[in-house]
């Protein structure tokens, strides 16, 4: 985790270009939180991830010039692979920022989990569970009580993007922290 | 072959016109050599009803794929009455069945008294009649196409039955946000007609299963902004909340003796199966796994379930028995199987199967594991079987709409239920 961090932080500094479009990508999107998801989700799927990578790195990074208000710039939204629940590096270390944030508040956290629409139904909202639930159990470890938490998958029944194309899938495989 | 195809559709879409939201059959596939039949206009007397119950029937001949009905504008006579058939007539048109018959209506009633004959035998096969209150003219119709199909092929007629299903509008989100959606679970006619709401919600709706006497439906809401699962009668719209635990509460199944629902709950940990006696609610837990355990079907003795789970590390269908919990692996063909429905018999059984081209319909045997791909679009979902085995439906997406799609179980027979307004799935194939 703490290695994956780094090595981020350290492409960061050689990417400083890129650095700069996607930090002011994501501020020109204001301080709405969903629409930090849809800036990288028009950059296509892949960018998604990386671009909540480098934000909440940045965040983290003081050697890095640019700073972001973290609570209003936070990283809500977690991608998955397809048929799978582990959390990428770049939802992790988006998660860390959360749990950090979370610890200093008593609020409490709905994790809503979601699949793309391949295959079953009643597969995929047991599969958007045990997104959440990874999710869930992540938070824990970094201190955020599970009481506080409130776990709740709608499968494939609520798509971001309703076409039927990798990208839209990448959207739709996802964990949204309310 | 192309003129009788324009025919059958056009006479589906004239009816489902008739209500807004049905859905519009478009058969896409027929046997190769259907059997030809002319269905005469019914002569009717009394009452004025507003259903043409000759098309009715032909529309529904016409949907199993395994018949042609002749055009109505080819017919040299109307007969309605054995003494005006003249075979010749109707042979020279090609035809191997002529149906004929008449229809009376009071302001309480309707009746018909049809007749079924053998072209080339020149014999009559069946002389009856049907009734029912007056407005219910499509059902009596329906009535005698099961009779013709059962009378001409062997096996039960499914014109009778209905199908639920979920449709859903979309309404673009602002902001590019989760878009807006409005549910409806729907009853209408297995030919979709009829279509009437059982329930709303801007919630989802899902998974709706039928009792075995088709009196009452179970399905999940999220109405509550959580998964539950409700029961609900059909005839007077009661309805109550069966579970609300905590996590999951999915994929509900009625047993075979209408006693008890197979559920999914992971109010203790993760996806288990549990099995519910409905009366007393009483919980009974049927498997332990780490692993996602789901979408449960009855074997027909209602004494083990077959259901996916990815214990193996990928969706596989497995056989649990109830009162011993001993688990079997029943798939091994491809790496995703997915909700499995049983065959009546509990030989063989229909599922979401993926392989190199998508998620297709397959049949598989159980004693030997043979496997046969059904459907070839790349996103089905949800089979469900007709009654008499011999269709099922099941939800896919067609020119990027959700739409509901049938086809024969020897893959012959293919079609398409697209609804005009709204995205269709989760078709539940009623049991009677």
């Amino acid at each position: 985790m703490k290695n994956k961090l780094m090595s981020v932080s350290t492409s960061i500094v050689k990417k400083s270009l890129f650095l700069a479009i996607v930090v002011s990508l994501i501020t020109a999107c204001a301080s709405n939180k969903q629409q930090e998801a849809d800036a990288a989700a028009a950059a296509e799927a892949e960018a998604a991830a990386a671009a909540a990578a480098v934000a909440s790195a940045a965040a983290d990074a003081a050697s890095v010039e640019v700073s972001i208000d973290t609570a209003a710039n936070l990283e809500s939204v977690f991608y998955f692979e397809y048929d799978q629940s582990s959390l990428t590096s770049a939802a992790r270390a988006a998660l860390d920022a959360q749990a950090s944030a979370l610890r200093d508040t008593a609020d409490n956290v709905r994790l809503e989990g979601h699949a793309d629409e391949r295959g079953s139904r009643e597969y995929n909202l047991a599969l958007g569970e045990r997104r959440a639930k990874a999710v869930a159990d992540y938070l824990a470890i970094q201190g955020v009580s599970r009481s506080r938490v409130e776990v709740v998958s709608y499968g494939e029944e609520r798509p971001i993007s309703l076409r039927s194309d990798d990208a839209a899938y990448s959207l739709n495989r996802r964990v949204e922290l309310k | 072959m192309g003129f009788f195809k324009a025919i059958a559709v056009m006479s589906a879409v004239m009816f489902s016109q008739l209500v807004a939201a049905d859905l519009v059959i478009e058969v896409t596939d027929w046997v190769k050599d259907p059997t030809k039949i002319a269905i005469v206009p019914f002569r009717h007397e009394g009452v004025a009803i507003d259903q043409d119950m000759a098309a009715v029937v032909a529309a529904d001949l016409t949907r199993s794929g395994q018949f042609e009905a002749l055009s109505r504008d080819a017919m040299y006579s109307s007969p309605s009455k054995a003494n005006e058939v003249h075979y010749r007539d109707w042979r020279a048109l090609g035809v191997d069945y002529l149906l004929i018959g008449h229809s009376q209506a009071t302001n309480k009633s309707v009746t018909v008294e049809y007749e079924l004959f053998d072209v080339h035998r020149q014999k009559s096969l069946i002389k009856s009649r049907v009734g029912n209150r007056k407005g219910s003219e499509r059902a009596v119709a329906h009535k005698v196409s099961d009779s013709v199909y059962q009378r001409l092929t062997g096996i039960a007629g499914a014109f009778s039955t209905r199908m639920l299903y979920v449709s859903v509008k979309t309404f673009p989100a602002k902001n590019k946000n989760t878009p807006k959606q409005a549910y409806q679970l729907i009853l209408a006619d297995a030919d979709g007609a009829r279509a009437r709401e059982i329930l709303k919600s801007s919630e989802p709706i899902l998974s709706p299963s039928w009792s075995p006497d088709g009196k009452q439906i179970a399905y999940v809401s999220f109405e509550s902004s959580r998964p539950a699962i409700y029961r609900q009668v059909i005839a007077t719209g009661e309805r109550e909340k069966l579970t609300n635990f905590r996590g999951l509460n999915s994929a509900p199944s009625w047993s075979p003796d209408g006693k008890r629902l197979a559920m999914v709950l992971s109010k203790d940990g993760n996806p288990e199966l549990y099995v519910m006696e409905v009366a007393t609610r009483k919980l009974q837990r049927i498997t332990k796994n780490s692993a996602i355990d789901t979408e449960p079907s009855w074997m027909p003795d209602g004494k083990s379930l077959i259901f996916t789970s990815d214990r193996g590390g990928r969706p596989q269908i497995y056989r649990v028995d109830l009162s011993s919990g001993a688990t079997k692996r029943i798939t091994y063909t491809g790496a995703y199987n997915a909700k499995a429905s049983l065959m009546a018999d509990g030989k063989s059984m229909v599922m979401v199967h993926r392989d190199d081209s998508g998620y297709h319909i397959a049949w598989q045997e159980l004693a030997t594991g043979r496997l046969i791909i059904l459907t070839s679009s790349s996103l089905d979902e949800s089979p469900s079987l007709s009654p008499n085995g011999s269709m099922l439906l099941y939800a896919t997406k067609y020119q990027g709409r959700g739409v509901l799609a049938a086809v024969s179980l020897d893959g012959g027979v293919r079609f398409r239920l697209p609804s005009p307004s709204s995205d269709v799935r989760e078709p539940a194939w009623s049991p009677n």
